[in-house]
């Protein structure tokens, strides 16, 4: 059974980083469409699929996931915006847990962009 | 929406965008009476009698209140389509309550689907909320409430990666336990 004790734990062994976390402004952003479109599209999987990736590889440190409203193109959900400090913003579109994936392997870890999945790729 | 629980994160977001410090989300079955009810109500902004009767119009969204659009009326649809019935009440600066009641065994019943992993991610993407969830079956009953976790976690953040696989593990397995173990 999951016990509050556990929970103490879990803050002493965050305290020691905690400072990190918090202030790390080199930290890239991976922003998940989450408004009626996005959701009805299959974002929840995509934006589980994000931060189950990015915790296996230990990146939680340097990676944020978060979501985001509408921007307006509901046609290409899921829709992932990617941004790095000092980079372009990439959007991408039509997303799935298997791309969200590779885009933490390709884009994310070893910077090359997955271009086959970007919105300009897909116009 | 193929989920229950996709509205209610759909809807829930009207909260956190209405700039709440507390929502809280009731998820309520019943085999026996032949309901399920879910209920999401916050602290937030609220909004004017006005407001509470376009929410449920999708034609009167405007950009300038992103609150209204298809969310709304999507949940509002998925419960009328059961026979059942669907409320909201606000009160400007009190907050707004919006419930959706089910007739389960309808045909047209949209199953609940993963209310936890709904509940997941409205605690990792909105840390500074604090989010009261309660599901109840005719087996039994759990809650939980981010502010008990935060009290034992001080300053350390909901949205930490232990924290969020402690609230993970503590909804799977309390899930089980309401749903009898047969989930």
């Amino acid at each position: 059974m999951k016990s509050l004790a556990e929970l103490q734990a879990i803050r002493d062994k965050a305290r020691a980083g905690i400072n990190l976390r918090k202030e790390n402004p080199n930290a890239a952003r991976v922003l998940v469409g989450m408004a009626t479109c996005g959701i009805a599209a299959g974002a929840r999987p995509v934006l589980n699929a994000f931060t189950e990736e990015i915790a296996k590889r230990g990146l939680t440190e340097d990676i944020v996931v978060t979501q985001t409203g509408c921007i307006g193109i509901c046609q290409y959900e899921p829709v992932v915006e990617i941004e790095i400090p000092g980079e372009e913003k990439v959007t991408y579109v039509k997303m799935t847990p298997e791309k969200a994936v590779k885009v933490v392997n390709d884009h994310l870890v070893n910077r090359n962009v997955v271009t086959e999945y970007t919105i300009g790729a897909n116009t | 929406m193929r989920e229950l629980s996709l509205n209610v994160m759909d809807v829930a977001q009207n909260s956190v965008r209405a700039e709440a410090g507390l929502v809280s989300i009731t998820v309520l079955e019943s085999d026996e009476k032949d309901l399920l009810s879910i209920t999401i109500s916050d602290d937030g902004k609220g909004m004017t009698e006005e407001q509470v009767s376009q929410v449920c119009d999708p034609f009167f969204t405007t950009r300038t209140t992103r609150k209204v659009g298809l969310g709304v009326p999507l949940f509002k649809l998925s419960a009328e389509q059961t026979g059942g019935s669907f409320s909201i009440v606000s009160a400007v600066g009190e907050g707004t309550t919006t419930k959706a009641s089910y007739v389960k065994s309808h045909v047209d019943m949209t199953p609940l689907g993963d209310i936890n992993s709904t509940v997941e991610i409205l605690i990792r993407c909105n840390p500074d909320i604090d989010f009261v969830f309660t599901h109840t079956t005719d087996t039994a009953s759990f809650t939980l409430d981010t502010r008990e976790l935060r009290e034992v976690l001080g300053e350390v953040s909901l949205d930490n990666p232990d924290v969020i696989e402690w609230i993970h593990g503590y909804l799977t397995e309390q899930s089980q336990i309401i749903y009898g173990g047969a989930n």
